[in-house]
């Protein structure tokens, strides 16, 4: 049975697109047939993010209107095995995506991945509730930020009454917290929400915190999804939470400020 | 920053503040989440025709609607001036 699990936010600019790459790169070197699918119709990012982006042929409209087929529109990843991207069209008609459709290609992809990684565009428009319906999991990510806060919590109140699981009365959508963006020093000085207090006002699971990092930044410049970089913060931090994902009981790290060793505030680092 | 500046700066916790903004907001969007688009609309209208009578303010009147099982209750609390 493949899971579907939506990754989602209300507010943009919070690091959707990089988690979605990271997400489904760590599921797929754990060995799970992973395929991601972009739902930003119009705009178009995720390519970009994992370095495919000279290599779209065919996008996720061109299959459900018929115009390809899945087995042509898919591109594999190429730095892990086991990962497929299916990217999003650059149409401008945001009506493009059809329930029926989606719900069509995700059902032939059900058939042969384990996980299909839904990366939702920003808002509550159409693309947004088309890439959340059909979810199994939610991965809400949310910025340690007033509006961002707000804006995951109107996105669960969504989930739970807007996508496939809640209209048919099934069990519940599962949610799950990603805490991007986070600076543990700008929390100690009473800057920024705690982790605990984004939890305590959302009310969800937490599933892993990103903290604040430049190696974010650094591998999306090169196309890179940052759990690669197994050597910084924010890649250790996402590998954490694919275990998580995967049932895995792991103690969160980053949340206090890290101390630099001697040599690291020599030499850099 | 002037270096008096620096014994003068009271430290504010603006973490805190947007801690309690966010609660506040939040559960007041919480209980109109699920109400029907027309209840805004319903509550001025009944604003309106309470005003031919007595007069009150917008925030004296709040219509709410819960669901109980298989029926549901439409809510109405007005406020009186004395």
């Amino acid at each position: 049975m493949a899971k579907i699990i939506v990754v989602t936010s209300g507010k943009g600019g919070v690091g959707k697109t990089t988690t979605s790459a990271s997400i489904a790169t760590g599921l797929a070197k754990r060995g799970k047939k992973t395929v991601v699918i972009d739902f930003d119709v119009g705009l178009r990012n995720l390519d970009l993010i994992m370095n495919c982006e000279r290599r779209v042929v065919y996008d996720f409209v061109n299959v459900i209107n018929g115009e390809a087929t899945l087995t042509q529109a898919l591109i594999k990843d190429k730095h892990v095995d086991n990962l497929y991207i299916l990217a999003a069209s650059q149409t401008r008609d945001k009506d493009a995506l059809t329930k029926e459709g989606v719900e069509g290609i995700l059902n032939k992809l059900a058939e042969t991945y384990d996980f299909i990684i839904c990366d939702s565009p920003a808002g509550i428009e159409h693309g947004a509730q088309m890439a959340l319906h059909f979810a199994d999991e939610a991965i809400v990510v949310t910025n340690p930020e007033v509006s961002s806060v707000r804006d995951s919590d109107r996105i669960l109140g969504i989930l739970q009454s807007k996508s496939r699981r809640a209209e048919l009365g099934m069990d519940p959508v599962g949610e799950h917290l990603l805490l991007t963006r986070y600076n543990p020093e700008r929390v100690l000085k009473g800057e920024m929400l705690a982790v605990e207090d984004v939890k305590e006002i959302l009310a969800i699971k937490l599933l892993g915190v990103i903290p604040d990092s430049q190696s974010v930044l650094n591998a999306s410049n090169q196309g890179v999804p940052v759990i690669l970089d197994e050597n910084s913060d924010a890649g250790q931090a996402y590998s954490d939470a694919v275990d998580r994902l995967l049932g895995e009981d792991k103690e969160h790290r980053f949340l206090d400020i890290q101390k630099k060793g001697f040599f690291k505030r020599m030499f850099g680092g | 920053m002037s270096f008096f500046d620096y014994f003068k700066t009271k430290k504010q916790n603006t973490a805190s503040i947007a801690k309690e903004r966010l609660q506040i907001i939040v559960a007041h969007e919480r209980t109109t989440r699920n109400q029907p688009d027309y209840l805004p609309q319903l509550q001025q209208e009944l604003l309106d025709v309470i005003r031919k009578y007595v007069s009150i303010r917008e925030e004296d009147i709040q219509v709410q609607l819960d669901k109980n099982g298989n029926c549901s209750v439409l809510e109405l609390n007005v406020t009186l001036p004395e």
